[in-house]
């Protein structure tokens, strides 16, 4: 039944096809051809309208003052004053440095745990595709809506973390506020990051450890090399670019980190985890500066594109070797 | 040294294992306790769930629930006695805490808008990103690569940056805090996502299939419906998974661009508040009902894992 429905254009299209035998065979090249645009071009309009007629919007707004809350105010074009302001804003720097600590800090944590963990796992100990599977569990849910729970978790007193660190370091749990306190703050956002998404970088690595092929570790151990050497010689060198990958995904995404910190501290205390995402949030829908705010998301875009870029030419070159 | 590996010399030894696995199932213990303290927290009474210090050991009560689907009003004694006997369970957990049910929650409705927006988008991004893949995996597009890149660049600005225009777009269509927008721009972010997966996955396929398939009479798009959708049915499942994961999860766009109607449950969870701050058994009873499903898929979707969190470029 299903397959007569989804047969029905290609039924029509046969039917015209059969009804002029010669004519299908001259222009078989060209229908191929048709079929091409035919299927790609639905996505690349629906990209166009939701994706770059947007982004263009973006840039235009982002050389005026525009409020989108005064809508019926004059609009004034400031040329660049909107970049040489976010440049030279030493706010948007504080931002964007927090931001830089935020990454640094969850991929440092999640590449060298996810790596281990990835490393034991590839010891093949009985029922590892089990508690793989558990480990694998937090990177799939919600980050918004797991990322809240934390917020209970971190409450001082009541909060299951407080309890579990104050019973642990032998300190009253009052002394556990998490996301109250400036300096613990930022690092209450990295735990629940690098809990949430280590497992991803662990999947990774362990296909990169899987990929490397029995023979050659019997070759190191015919040349008596040390475990030691093997690990520093094949292992890493060999599961690289997988880790690479690993760190480029992870580097984007916490580059845009917004959901997780947006719910667990604001921003806060003071601007204590003001990561860029946030800075964004406040500049366009709190305070409405709309032109202003459009201008700083381009220059984001526009690093995280450069980037990636390079990232993704490093990696290039390690694949190579 | 090397005797004691002669049996086999790349396969780990007992001993490593029986390490490795007391480190792995340690870490796995002590990661998965945070989503069971969710469950638990979520058949607390709100006074267990905020003792200290915290009870791992407690009498399980469905009040989170409740609260969770209703919207109470604190009543006086007297009034709460002068009423006919409680006729559900709920009525009556309410009814001790000196409340009366007053309606049903907005819990509900925002599930649904999940839903409905989660499959549709998923939907249209798989109709879409099938066809795409097809195209890039069987023709000569001219400048592929550079299209698939830019297909995938997509998926890289920071949803806050997107969501500026798309705001202001929306509010001149119309579509400000409306299912289809959501659709739209879920279905725009998932195709990404479902094009390089479904590339992959159609690469698989022999060509060879096809060819016969149209040297006995078949035209291109018979052979595209009754020989190449067929075998890319795994593929197009896993994607469709990825998808709704996606769409279901999504709490950026969500939280700026829907406010009432077309709201979904990630904004709507962290908003649950009772009396005096936040509820939350009935926050943790949300976040339950919200992840179940995705534990489902996640376990359903253990093999094809690795590549859906990759966009496809590390296979298994």
């Amino acid at each position: 039944m299903t397959d007569a429905r989804l047969s029905n254009p290609a039924q029509a299209a046969d039917a015209i096809v059969r009804a002029t035998p010669r004519l299908a065979r001259t222009v078989s090249g060209l229908s191929d051809r048709m079929v091409a645009w035919l299927f790609i071009a639905p996505t690349m309009l629906l990209l166009l309208a939701i994706n770059i007629f947007p982004l263009i919007w973006a840039i235009g707004l982002s050389f005026t003052n525009y409020r989108a809350n005064r809508p019926n105010e004059a609009i004034d074009n400031v040329g660049l004053r909107n970049y040489e302001r976010i440049l030279t804003d030493p706010d948007i720097w504080i931002a964007m440095q927090t931001t830089a600590h935020f990454v640094f800090w969850t991929i440092a944590l999640q590449t060298l745990i996810g790596f281990s963990l990835a490393y034991l796992i590839d010891r093949k100990f009985r029922g590892h595709a089990f508690w793989t599977t558990i480990i694998l569990v937090p990177m799939m849910l919600s980050p918004a809506v797991v990322g809240n729970f934390w917020r209970f978790l971190y409450e001082p007193q009541i909060g299951l973390f407080a309890y579990a660190v104050s019973f642990v370091a032998r300190i009253p749990p009052t002394e556990v506020a998490m996301l109250s306190n400036v300096s613990l703050a930022p690092w209450s956002i990295i735990i629940v990051d690098t809990w949430m998404w280590t497992p991803y970088v662990m999947l990774i690595c362990l296909a990169g450890l899987r990929s490397i092929p029995d023979y050659i570790y019997e070759a190191a151990e015919v040349d008596r090399a040390s475990p030691w050497r093997q690990f520093w010689s094949i292992t890493l060198p060999m599961a690289l670019p997988f880790i690479m990958l690993a760190i480029l995904f992870r580097g984007i995404e916490n580059f845009k980190m917004f959901d997780m910190v947006n719910l667990l501290t604001g921003g806060g205390p003071g601007s204590t985890t003001e990561v860029a995402s946030i800075t964004l949030k406040r500049e366009a829908f709190e305070k409405w500066r709309t032109g202003y705010s459009s201008a700083f998301a381009i220059i984001l875009f526009v690093a995280v594109f450069g980037l990636a870029n390079i990232y993704v030419k490093a990696l290039n070159r390690v694949k190579q070797r | 040294m090397s005797l004691t590996t002669a049996h086999s010399v790349v396969a780990p030894t007992p001993i490593s294992k029986r390490i490795a696995a007391v480190f792995v199932i340690a870490y796995a213990l002590v990661s998965i306790v945070p989503l069971l303290w969710i469950f638990a927290t979520s058949f607390k009474t709100p006074p267990d769930s905020i003792a200290y210090p915290p009870k791992v050991i407690f009498e399980p009560s469905v009040e989170g629930y409740c609260n969770l689907f209703t919207t109470r009003t604190r009543q006086t004694r007297e009034y709460i006695d002068s009423l006919p006997a409680a006729t559900t369970f709920c009525d009556e957990v309410t009814r001790k805490r000196n409340m009366v049910i007053a309606g049903p929650s907005n819990f509900l409705p925002r599930f649904i808008n999940s839903l409905v927006i989660a499959f549709g988008s998923t939907f249209c991004a798989v109709f879409l990103g099938t066809l795409t893949a097809y195209g890039f995996s069987r023709f000569k597009v001219p400048l592929a690569d550079d299209l698939l890149f830019f297909i995938l660049s997509t998926r890289m600005m920071p949803p806050i940056a997107v969501a500026i225009p798309i705001y202001l777009m929306y509010r001149e269509l119309g579509l400000s805090d409306s299912a289809l927008g959501m659709i739209l721009l879920y279905t725009a972010v998932n195709v990404s996502l479902a094009v390089w997966l479904l590339k992959g996955f159609i690469d698989e396929i022999p060509r060879e299939y096809e060819e016969a398939a149209m040297i006995d009479g078949y035209s291109r798009l018979q052979s595209f419906f009754k020989v190449v959708l067929p075998q890319a049915a795994t593929g197009i499942a896993a994607t469709a998974i990825f998808c709704l994961i996606f769409a279901w999860n999504e709490y950026a766009f969500a939280s700026l661009l829907t406010s009432g109607e077309a709201q979904t449950a990630p904004p709507f969870i962290p908003q649950i508040i009772g009396e005096g701050g936040q509820d939350w058994p009935a926050v943790a009873a949300g976040t339950t009902v919200f992840l179940v499903p995705i534990l489902v898929f996640t376990i359903l979707l253990r093999k094809q894992l690795l590549r859906g969190i990759t966009f496809g470029a590390v296979r298994k």
